[in-house]
């Protein structure tokens, strides 16, 4: 494994445990999810080398991922869509005092969901990418048309809502020269606009200027108390009860990660339905403070993160809001995540997933004898906090090209940002929108290239015919669900609805 | 009729989205596809897809909303849904953060990050004339120190860096 011998050097291992510590620091903050997180977190690795800033984005990735469970249990107001499950049984454990072995169930279970998933990753990705070598522009199309559907559809309550966040992602993504002929689009023959808005931009705008924007209108002035916590442990009793929920859990969130239709809600909530079912002596303490209900959804939500990158680095499909950032940052260094990055950039591909390996098993080291330090993060004041959110957004979108345009432009985008949040249209479809919507665009024209304008050849190929099959069933599935089981009520669970 | 209104503002974002829809459409019939054009399909058709779709989907939305469909704003952690929108710290925010654009290339960044900060903290109503500026102050000079001497990443130091 050559990729531990570049992970290894000291200056990578100190990366990664900033990463850590960072990741874990801001993810902890109420109100910033992993998303957020990351995109906040990008200027700081502006001025590395690509390898040192992947080893160092493995360790925000996963801090993140914990941060946000730390809030859910201790606040019992998830901050981002991963960790709404782990707040309905992880804040009543604290609040009955056992808010420690809820904490060190959270982030065992990161640690082994962690560390199955991106086993699973390794042996996947190289054969996912080797025969995705093989499969032709208008397959890649076919995997984006489902993405797109896919997270308009699937995720998110109401679909017209997801398909007017979807094209107005689209809209941003067309801003500046054509790739294949150089024409202008929608420049207004701005010189700035001519390179097209980046995509780091609009994500911190997106979520970050218009969750402060947003928050500032309606800011609760009672804000909850955190319940203080000493250092995590578990006693026998504990271990016993959580290390199947641990183990059975990754083997729900990966298939979920890796297929484009991710996000980690749908596979906790699976989890924890399978955890509640399967538990005979302790069925009637869920939802007031099981362990195998935080233990078995954690271990869920870090391997689910791990099977996002599956689609990630091998068909550059980020199917998550964070993927989607990482993605962002990949195009910064000029590097296209796809099937070929395992090939040319193998280096930094394996050093990047053996910091996984180590940013995981940092987590564990550093977060359980930090976690009454984080804790204490729970108590900032809300104006701080999203003053500083600002403040760090401007910073970010201003090192990106030193240019004061960037911030007007991250204004108007955030301000579109709160009017989403106002109507209730979901963020993550615009954001997929902007960064797969140009690649998009070049595979569906080199395809009508080679078959010469004919649409036939967007569907010239088995796999894309059954990528389409998919798009349609999930594009008809209400209508179907309609016609076989009419007028079901629908649980608030299954409802609701994040980034 | 304005009570009418008020209940079904989400007609503006339909409104958004035709502008948006006219927009992208107007734009992409002004291109010149009669030269520089590699293949059948140029840089036009998209952006005419997307455009046509813009308008679809501002009809279909304007189409729920009159059938009493409303989207559901977004809760979380430091969401009051209950309370109504208080308009006058958006503004002030918006304020905060238009003041570090305007004057980030005039007094560098240290100062005007400072005044972001401070101004959002006030915004949001933060009234501690002591601790305020001076957390201000020293997360703006922090901050232009770790990202241009030691991250590698440039920031404008303005005329007070060149003083220190």
């Amino acid at each position: 494994m050559g990729g531990f011998a570049t992970a290894l050097t000291p200056t990578h291992l100190a990366l990664a445990a900033l990463g850590v510590l960072l990741g874990t620091a801001i993810g902890v903050l109420p109100g910033i999810g992993p998303a957020m997180a990351v995109a906040l977190l990008l200027p700081v690795t502006y001025g590395l080398e690509p390898t040192g800033a992947f080893i160092m984005f493995a360790g925000i990735y996963y801090g993140g991922m914990f941060g946000g469970s730390t809030t859910s249990i201790l606040l019992n107001t998830p901050g981002e869509s991963a960790a709404v499950v782990a707040a309905i049984d992880g804040n009543p454990m604290a609040r009955k005092g056992r808010g420690a072995q809820a904490l060190a169930a959270a982030a065992i279970g990161h640690f082994v969901g962690g560390i199955i998933g991106t086993t699973a990753l390794v042996l996947l990705a190289p054969t996912v990418a080797k025969y995705a070598v093989d499969i032709g522009a208008p397959d890649f199309f076919a995997i984006m048309v489902l993405a797109f559907i896919a997270v308009t559809s699937v995720l998110g309550a109401s679909r017209v809502r997801g398909f007017a966040s979807l094209l107005i992602g689209l809209t941003i993504g067309l801003v500046g020269l054509d790739e294949m002929t150089g024409q202008q689009r929608l420049t207004f023959g701005s010189l700035h606009l001519a390179d097209g808005i980046d995509v780091v931009i609009v994500a911190v705008a997106l979520f970050a200027v218009g969750e402060s924007l947003w928050v500032a209108a309606h800011l609760r002035r009672n804000v909850a108390a955190p319940i203080p916590v000493g250092r995590p442990w578990l006693g026998r009793a504990d271990l016993k009860r959580a290390w199947k929920p641990w183990l059975r859990g990754p083997f729900i969130g990966f298939p979920f990660g890796a297929i484009p239709a991710g996000g980690a809600e749908i596979p906790t909530f699976l989890s924890y339905v399978t955890e509640k079912r399967l538990s005979k002596a302790h069925r009637d303490e869920f939802g007031k403070g099981a362990i195998e209900g935080v233990a078995g959804p954690e271990a869920t939500a870090s391997a689910s993160a791990a099977g996002t990158l599956v689609s990630m680095l091998t068909l550059g499909l980020p199917t998550t809001a964070v993927a989607a950032v990482m993605l962002a940052a990949f195009q910064q260094y000029g590097i296209q995540p796809g099937p070929l990055l395992f090939q040319r950039e193998s280096s930094l591909v394996w050093g990047l997933i053996a910091s996984l390996f180590i940013g995981l098993t940092l987590l564990l080291v550093l977060n359980l004898p930090l976690a009454p330090l984080w804790a204490k993060l729970l108590r900032i004041p809300r104006p701080y906090l999203y003053a500083g959110i600002l403040f760090f957004a401007s910073v970010g979108a201003y090192a990106v090209n030193a240019d004061v345009f960037d911030l007007l432009v991250m204004f108007v985008i955030g301000v579109l940002g709160f009017v989403m949040r106002r109507y209730g249209l979901p963020v993550l479809p615009a954001i997929i929108g902007v960064i797969l919507g140009p690649a998009a665009e070049q595979q569906m024209r080199r395809a009508l290239q080679l078959s010469d304008g004919d649409l036939v050849g967007l569907v010239n190929t088995p796999f894309s015919i059954v990528v389409y099959a998919v798009v349609a069933v999930l594009l008809f599935f209400p209508l179907i669900r309609k016609l076989v089981r009419p007028e079901k009520p629908s649980s608030p669970e299954e409802e609701r609805v994040e980034v | 009729m304005n009570a009418w209104l008020k209940e079904r503002s989400e007609l503006g974002v339909s409104a958004v989205l035709v502008v948006l829809g006219v927009l992208v459409l107007t734009d992409a019939l002004r291109i010149h596809t009669d030269f520089a054009q590699r293949g059948p399909v140029g840089p036009k058709a998209v952006p005419i897809l997307v455009g046509s779709l813009l308008l679809v989907v501002a009809v279909l939305l304007a189409r729920d909303v009159l059938r009493g469909g409303r989207g559901e704003a977004e809760g979380g952690e430091d969401v009051d849904l209950a309370a109504p929108a208080d308009w006058r710290t958006v503004l002030l925010l918006c304020g905060a953060f238009l003041a570090n654009a305007a004057l980030i290339g005039v007094v560098g960044f240290p100062l005007s990050g400072a005044v972001l900060f401070w101004g959002a903290a006030y915004a949001l109503g933060s009234r501690d004339l002591v601790r305020d500026p001076l957390i201000a102050a020293g997360l703006s000079v922090a901050t232009f120190l770790v990202f241009n001497n030691l991250l590698g990443v440039p920031l404008p130091g303005g005329p007070l860096m060149g003083v220190l």
